[in-house]
């Protein structure tokens, strides 16, 4: 058996991870040694799990291994191969930064009661995550898959003592398990069509021919309701704005990425990928990014405005693999590197910047106590360091050079602009239209971070919390440095990101021709120039201006706003005002809500105007359908009336049909009365 | 030798020319006014007396404030090195610079506007409130604008696509297509350098204003930053719109320099007079605006298709 | 070999489940239990014949177990619980018995049209036992104290017991135990919900628990 030491280290990271927790249980509620250990074993599993990843993007060979399972045909295989190692990385760097991050932030003593089933689940949803990547037949891949969904619920619902905590856990229960059975059903098809669990390339065949859209369809409703691609989105908002901050990190971060990871590794499966797959995909990935983003311009919640921005980014990632397929079904490896470049570069990107926007929305939470915008204000002063590191993820994340999303994002809008210049069929001509949407989610996400950037950091405190508001401890800050860090490196330099790329989208490509260097397709030094040159002028500016200052110390007065004496912090914009204009020109996708003032009298007493833009895809559709049909279903209720002689009477009668249908009756008129 | 030279040149142009034009825009609406007007040089004035002044800051804002303008106007110069000037290529041209255009001018978008909202008044949070929602409509023309290029042009650098209706290579739709093209980008250019109809450079008050009154609170060689970086800006949209209006080259390098000189003059006559010509646009109607841009750069794109 | 005695004894469980139906006496559905199920306890020897280690183990975990540890469980709680009688059944305690003979009746047409190995043709194993889940049946569903439909499970269980008897030889030996521990710990688990119930609702009608649904 050939040597697997990078698979035989991210085994041992994923026992490692997923027994973090298992010592608190055993030391009580009152140690605080269990955090510690907790966080050592995390820390340490992941080290060495991304370790194993990293050399495999650089050059190790693919190692597989089989575990014996319960039954003799199901073993469990698994296979650490580039595709699943460039998923490893950001797996293992969240876990690390939010285990650090959550040592402060949830610490032992100040959470009694739930902080050691958190850190339990934690180490298990790192390790699932991981299970789930490495894992190379449909059977370990659906156990990962199911330990990642429970320990992902068990988090989300750490605070179950709040009622809306509750309804989120609930609703994500029933997203999660549709989209297993979703995966059953396609695991099972899988089974039928080429006779094996194991992840190996279907050939080409009759049987296959017909068996590949639905195949498709399974897939995107699987993995889709795990993504968060609209419709199937609507658990997320809820269940990443009322868990933990740490855990959303990790559920933004990482968890979504899961579902892309299923369709990457499906299409490496499929012989072809059915005929205007790519195009759909990117109409999916181009809805979701729109839709995410008008959404998250309608929210006062800091939290629930970050997941509705994963629901963005997880649209441009699919309008990247859209844009791979497209080269797979038009025979162009450029197309295909640079669609799949882009969506993977991605993934990395939005995991860092998002984890990292989750982590400094947690400590101005934590330390203002209130998740409203509008009740923050002038957090830039007391919490200068947070603020810093929010701003580079919220630059990021609106995809502005120099950080790192703008790399992504360009070779999404790369690939676009190619199909665009290269083709002349037909068939994809409609495909460019994407670039136009992506630069209006672009913009639209600038507006919605300037808001939430600009009214919790900048300006007054608008509201008492925000007047207390401190510093985040340094552990917390160093967990976000710890995000933060490589936006900016990969950022700066993109460049050192492509070979692990080239490297995954070599595995991944099924054509007959090579697929060109990204070094090649995009010219990443005077992309590179042109950003060390827009950080180093800027930085000169400051400098000089602040030695001008030194010298003649500019005046400090209030704020002149066209003469107004006395500036109060109501005065300052608030969010939603700031949004008013986008959501009133959106209005027939947002519907908000609102409660107006209704007094109008010369001297009106104290009112309240309140607004609020409802999920659609749950208000509009799924809870009218809920109610149709309960109502439907309501006869039904008659026989659940609570008596347990009557549930065991249906029993009875039950077995008494059934025996009746079995009883011998002719032969037994035969015997008795001699017919 | 030429590329040096022709570097050099557009350098020069690029930092010296946007107060020019912007006077020859004031002299425009004062002239059609019946008055005098300001001279054409008053910019330059402004400028130097700002730089030499005093900065006065609030108490309220951060780092935020100082650095706004300052980045505005680094992204916004780095930017120019990408675009070509008339029949000249670009100092910097590679594939995909046309998205690094695009988002540089966004990132000046994203501090200028948290700049006004880190000062906490009201109406500088109404300029950057109305500035955001506007772009992200004049993103799209933008882009829709780009999409047509690429498709003509076959390439995915703002040089070569820039140049292609000077080929004269295109007839019927293809040639309608830039037409429209060059009718959107006008209104682009309107939108983004905040000019009547979109926006009313001269009044002060709240109702009308969008980018005047997020630079209210910025002083000295603050200020000045702001108003040069507009200038430049508005150097760049003239000098794409050009390659529409006047897509011929003589082929001597004087005379297109000087062509080039004439049509960005000829361009702030125009902006001056749509500006003395129109009322500004209530509010509500600048979006539609903006979307029959976009709708326009549909239609031409429909057309290259044909 | 032992057939005519095993039958025997087949006989008197199927009455002992008439007597299950009839009496409204919960003691003595308590020790009737018991009596069947030190009866049940001696069956395998009688119809394998053989007294090995398996079967005799079996035997007297069964006779134990059955005759004298759950119903004492069960007489405990009876008398924390200080109730006597069983209240009027459902439908009666005499259509009860008639439903229960009519039901033993046709357990017999009806093994006796069943495909049986020769050498348990004339047995009336299958025809005692589909009578004696029909009893459990009835027991759980016509009546209303806690402890009577413990009872009634623990006939059941005894019916399923009694069809085990056929496949002795087939059954490993964990599987019996298992069968074992399962009513053991069934009926564990009953006697202490009996004792909630009777401190919740102060009586022990199960028909009381339907104010529990949401």
């Amino acid at each position: 058996m050939t040597p697997t030491i990078w698979l035989d280290l991210s085994v041992a990271a994923i026992v490692l991870t997923a027994s973090s927790g298992v010592p608190g249980l055993a030391l009580g509620r009152r140690s605080g040694a269990a955090q510690g250990l907790a966080s050592l074993l995390v820390i340490v599993g992941s080290l060495l799990g991304a370790l194993a990843a990293v050399a495999v993007l650089a050059g190790a060979a693919i190692e597989t291994r089989t575990l014996p399972g319960p039954l003799p045909e199901l073993s469990l295989h698994l296979r650490l191969d580039p595709l699943a190692a460039f998923f490893l990385v950001p797996v293992y760097l969240l876990g690390v930064a939010g285990t650090l991050y959550g040592t402060r932030y949830w610490k032992q003593a100040e959470h009694p009661e739930n902080g050691r089933g958190l850190r339990l689940c934690y180490g298990m949803l790192i390790a699932a995550l991981a299970g789930v990547v490495l894992a190379a037949d449909g059977f370990a891949f659906l156990m990962a898959w199911e330990l990642m969904a429970l320990s992902a619920f068990f988090l989300v619902t750490t605070e179950d003592d709040r009622a809306e905590v509750q309804q989120a856990g609930w609703v994500y229960l029933v997203a999660a398990h549709a989209g297993t059975l979703a995966l059953f059903a396609l695991f099972a098809l899988l089974w039928a069509v080429s006779g094996t669990l194991e992840f190996r390339p279907m050939t080409s065949s009759a049987g296959t021919q017909g068996a590949t859209s639905v195949l498709f369809l399974l897939a995107l409703l699987g993995f889709g309701l795990k993504a968060g691609i609209v419709p199937l989105h609507f658990w997320l908002p809820a269940a990443h704005a009322d868990a933990p901050s740490h855990v959303s990190a990790l559920l933004s971060g990482v968890l979504l990425k899961m579902g892309i990871y299923g369709l990457l590794r499906i299409f490496m499966l499929l012989p072809a990928p059915p005929p205007g797959v790519g195009m759909l995909m990117i109409g999916i990935g181009t809805v979701s990014a729109v839709y995410g983003v008008v959404f998250a311009l309608g929210q006062h919640d800091l939290k629930r405005l970050l997941a509705y921005h994963s629901i963005e980014n997880i649209g441009i990632i699919v309008m990247g693999l859209g844009l791979a397929l497209i080269g797979v079904s038009a025979q162009q490896p450029a197309w295909v590197a640079l669609g799949l470049a882009g969506c993977l570069l991605h993934v990395w990107n939005h995991a860092l910047f998002k984890a990292l926007l989750f982590l400094a929305a947690g400590s101005v939470i934590h330390s203002a106590g209130t998740r409203e915008i509008d009740r923050l204000g002038g957090l830039g002063k007391p919490m200068a360091r947070t603020a810093a590191l929010f701003a580079i993820g919220a630059v990021a994340i609106c995809g502005l050079p120099p950080l790192n999303g703008f790399a992504s994002e360009l070779l999404i809008y790369v690939g676009l602009f190619r199909v665009n210049a290269d083709g002349a069929s037909r068939l994809w001509s409609a495909a460019p239209l994407a670039a136009p949407l992506l630069a209006m989610a672009g913009a639209l996400a600038v507006a919605c971070f300037v808001k939430a950037y600009g009214t919790v950091f900048l300006g007054p405190h608008r509201s008492e919390s925000a007047a207390r508001a401190h510093e985040a401890p340094s552990s917390m800050l160093l967990a976000m440095l710890l995000l933060a860090l490589p936006c900016v490196a990969i950022g700066l330099l993109p460049a050192l990101a492509m070979p692990a790329l080239d490297r995954v989208v070599l595995d991944w490509i099924r054509l007959d021709s090579p697929p060109p260097a990204l070094s090649e397709l995009v010219p990443w030094m005077p992309i590179m120039g042109m950003n060390a040159a827009l950080v180093g002028s800027v930085l000169a500016v400051l400098l000089i201006l602040r030695s001008r200052s030194r010298r003649r110390v500019p005046a400090q007065t209030v704020t002149w706003d066209c003469g107004y004496v006395r500036p109060t912090a109501t005065m300052a914009y608030t969010a939603s005002s700031f949004a008013q204009l986008l959501v009133g020109l959106y209005g027939w996708l947002l519907r908000s809500r609102s409660r107006d003032a209704t007094r109008t009298e010369l001297f009106p007493p104290r009112q309240h105007f309140h607004t609020n833009v409802p999920e659609q895809v749950m208000d509009l559709v799924l809870a009218p359908l809920w109610v149709s049909f309960r109502r439907a279903l309501a006869p039904l209720r008659a026989l659940q009336h609570g008596r347990v002689q009557h549930y065991l009477m249906y029993v009875l009668l039950t077995l008494c049909t059934l025996l009746a249908l079995l009883f011998p009756i002719d032969e037994l008129l035969r015997r008795f009365l001699g017919w | 030798m030429i590329d040096i030279a022709t570097t050099l040149i557009h350098i020069t142009v690029m930092l010296v020319m946007p107060p020019l034009l912007i006077g020859v825009i004031n002299k425009t609406k004062a002239w059609s006014a019946g008055r005098q007007g300001p001279p054409l040089l008053q910019l330059y004035y402004d400028l130097l007396r700002l730089f030499r002044k005093d900065m006065v800051l609030s108490r309220t804002t951060t780092w935020v404030f100082r650095a706004g303008p300052v980045i505005s106007v680094t992204a916004v110069l780095l930017a120019g090195l990408l675009a070509p000037f008339g029949a000249f290529d670009a100092p910097l041209a590679f594939d995909g610079d046309l998205v690094l255009f695009a988002y540089l001018m966004g990132l000046a978008r994203f501090f200028t506007a948290s700049a006004a909202l880190d000062t906490g008044s009201a109406f500088e949070g109404m300029g950057a409130a109305r500035e955001v929602s506007f772009a992200s409509l004049a993103e799209v023309a933008l882009f829709m604008a780009f999409v047509v290029l690429v498709r003509l042009s076959g390439s995915l650098s703002l040089t070569p696509m820039l140049h292609a209706p000077m080929t004269g290579a295109f007839h019927g739709l293809p040639a309608a297509a830039l037409l429209l093209v060059g009718v959107a980008l006008f209104v682009v250019l309107l939108a983004e350098n905040a000019r009547i109809p979109i926006d009313d450079p001269n009044t002060h008050l709240e109702l009308t204003m969008i980018h005047e009154v997020m630079v209210l609170d910025h002083s000295g060689p603050l200020f000045g930053l702001v108003l040069y970086g507009a200038a430049v800006k508005l150097l760049l949209f003239s000098a794409l719109l050009l390659h529409f209006a006047l897509p011929f080259t003589f082929g001597e390098p004087l005379l297109d320099w000087a062509l080039f000189a004439v049509g960005l003059l000829a361009v702030a006559v125009a902006v001056g007079v749509v500006e003395s010509a129109m009322a500004r646009l209530s509010l509500r109607h600048v979006p539609s605006l903006l979307i029959a841009a976009s709708v326009l750069c549909a239609f031409g794109f429909f057309f290259t298709l044909a | 070999m032992n057939f005519s005695a095993a039958n025997l004894l087949l006989v008197g469980i199927l009455l002992l489940n008439l007597f299950f139906l009839g009496t409204s006496r919960i003691r003595a559905l308590i020790q009737a239990a018991a009596l069947q199920g030190v009866v049940l306890g001696v069956m395998p020897l009688l119809i394998h014949g053989r007294v090995d280690w398996n079967t005799g183990l079996i035997a007297v975990a069964t006779i134990v177990l059955k005759g004298s540890v759950i119903p004492g469980m069960l007489r405990r709680a009876l008398r924390e619980a200080q109730i006597k009688r069983e209240v009027e059944p459902l439908i009666g305690l005499v259509p009860t018995m008639l439903l229960g003979a009519l039901g033993t009746l046709l357990s017999i047409a009806f093994a006796s049209g069943l495909p049986l190995a020769p050498e348990h043709q004339n047995l009336l194993v299958v025809p005692a036992s589909f009578s004696t889940v029909l009893t459990g049946f009835l027991l759980l569903t016509t009546r209303s104290k806690a402890i009577t439909q413990a009872i009634g499970y623990l006939v059941l269980e005894n019916g399923i017991f009694i069809f085990g008897l056929l496949l002795l030889e087939a059954m490993p030996f964990l599987v019996e135990l298992g069968v074992l521990l399962d009513l053991f710990v069934g009926i564990f688990v009953v006697s202490i919900i009996i004792h909630h119930i009777n401190r919740e609702f102060a009586s022990l009608d199960t028909r009381r628990l339907a104010s529990l649904k949401e």
